[in-house]
């Protein structure tokens, strides 16, 4: 009796302090929730202007750049997986590799084959334990991506993806994979295909006037190779900080259920070690009740 | 007095926007200043460059801007930069040991050794 109620009272102890740790990193999440989604938008102004430029570039000249022009018969297709580093995230991870198992099927069925690169430990382990190839991978920045993290990873892919057909590292296309934050309670894991890009033209632009003609310093063949991989880098930092937000909000929501259930454990382990605790005073009493009983009736007799 | 929508944005934050009589900059190809009413251009500026906008109101701001784009229309001028700082910003102790610790032998050092020197100079310190 008395060791049942020794052994409550140690789950509830290791529930408690288990408890301190699942709200602390709730906490943490939180916070950087906040800073996540305020570098999104602070990041906004220039991939929008950058996307502008690069519009207006596309529109201006009568460019034949991969970037644009799709390949005719691509085979190899590049993609990069957005994971996190630690766990303790609920789904994100999982989320995000489904989609990307889904796209890898999707591009094999269009006769492509998915060449693998992943940022985040979480990402790499999953492929390493499944025994498949990863062309690259970077880990470490996760929660909080800087732009040079982005423009490294960038740099590989536009390498690939410019190189000449022959070469075996060569892709015809770049996807992407990450995870879109919408809101607090929606983070929505996203493929997006990078390369070739699709240009949007601004809508209503006026039709039959001459459009104004622009002055290309140095010539746009040139200018559109420098504002490519810049291009893809800010694209890659906007994603990341986007799936960072989305990370930290998962795990601010397994971490706020954990404690929640944490605090119901300790609930009802304290009720049962109080009922134990009624029990064995119970039992005692009617111990001594009885054995003075005993002796009463020894007495007497 | 002529005026016309200037914006600097840096990859992780917009730096300087507002209206401005003039932009000083520097392409791959030369220097070039900027009024209101300039013709559209879209030009690379220098790896690593010193930027000057005359605000209307204030004083002239410097910026040293890496990795950047000059986008030109007659009403507006956007610069596009990875990274960028404000000549106020700028730790110029920092730069200097930059500058300092800089191999120059090896081509990444001289790029940062550059990028050091140019962070000088915004900041008024001889590079």
């Amino acid at each position: 009796m008395a060791a049942q109620i020794r052994v409550l009272r140690r789950r509830i102890r290791s529930t408690q302090s288990i408890k301190k740790i699942t709200r602390a990193m709730e906490l943490i999440a939180t916070s950087r929730i906040v800073k996540a989604r305020a570098r999104v938008l602070e990041s906004r102004p220039y991939a929008e202007q950058i996307t502008a430029v690069l519009t207006e570039l596309a529109s201006h000249s009568a460019l034949d750049h991969p970037l644009l022009v799709a390949k005719e018969n691509p085979r190899r297709a590049a993609v990069l997986v957005v994971t996190s580093d630690r766990g303790q995230c609920g789904g994100y991870n999982n989320n995000v590799l489904k989609e990307a198992e889904g796209l890898y099927s999707l591009l094999r069925e269009e006769g492509k084959e998915p060449v693998i690169y992943v940022i985040g430990r979480k990402g790499v382990n999953y492929y390493r334990f499944r025994n498949r190839e990863v062309k690259m991978s970077w880990t470490g920045f996760s929660e909080q991506p800087s732009y040079l993290d982005a423009a490294e990873a960038g740099r590989v892919l536009v390498e690939a993806f410019t190189a000449d057909d022959d070469d075996e590292n060569g892709v015809d296309e770049l996807h992407l994979v990450f995870t879109q934050f919408k809101n607090m309670v929606t983070q929505v894991p996203q493929a997006r295909r990078m390369a070739p890009m699709v240009v949007e033209y601004v809508e209503g632009e006026p039709s039959g006037d001459i459009q104004p003609l622009y002055e290309f310093e140095p010539d746009p063949e040139a200018l559109f190779a420098a504002l490519l991989p810049k291009y893809v880098g800010a694209r890659l930092f906007s994603a990341l900080l986007e799936s960072a937000a989305s990370e930290s909000a998962n795990r601010q929501r397994a971490m706020k259920a954990a404690t929640d259930n944490a605090n119901e454990l300790i609930r009802n382990l304290t009720l049962e070690s109080n009922q134990a605790r009624q029990a064995q005073i119970t039992q005692e009493i009617s111990e001594i009740v009885g054995g003075a009983d005993a002796l009463v009736t020894t007495g007497s007799d | 007095m002529a005026e016309m929508i200037v914006e600097l944005v840096a990859v992780e934050r917009r730096l300087w926007s507002g209206k401005a009589s003039f932009v000083f900059a520097r392409t791959t190809m030369g220097e070039i200043g900027i009024l209101p009413g300039h013709e559209q251009l879209l030009a690379q500026l220098e790896e690593d460059g010193v930027v000057r906008i005359d605000g209307v109101d204030g004083p002239p701001t410097t910026l040293a801007v890496h990795g950047g784009f000059l986008h030109v229309t007659p009403e507006t001028v956007t610069i596009l930069a990875e990274s960028a700082e404000i000549s106020e910003e700028i730790d110029v102790a920092r730069a200097r040991r930059a500058l300092d610790r800089a191999d120059h032998a090896d081509p990444v050092d001289t790029a940062a050794a550059k990028r050091a020197q140019v962070r000088l100079r915004v900041a008024g310190e001889a590079g």
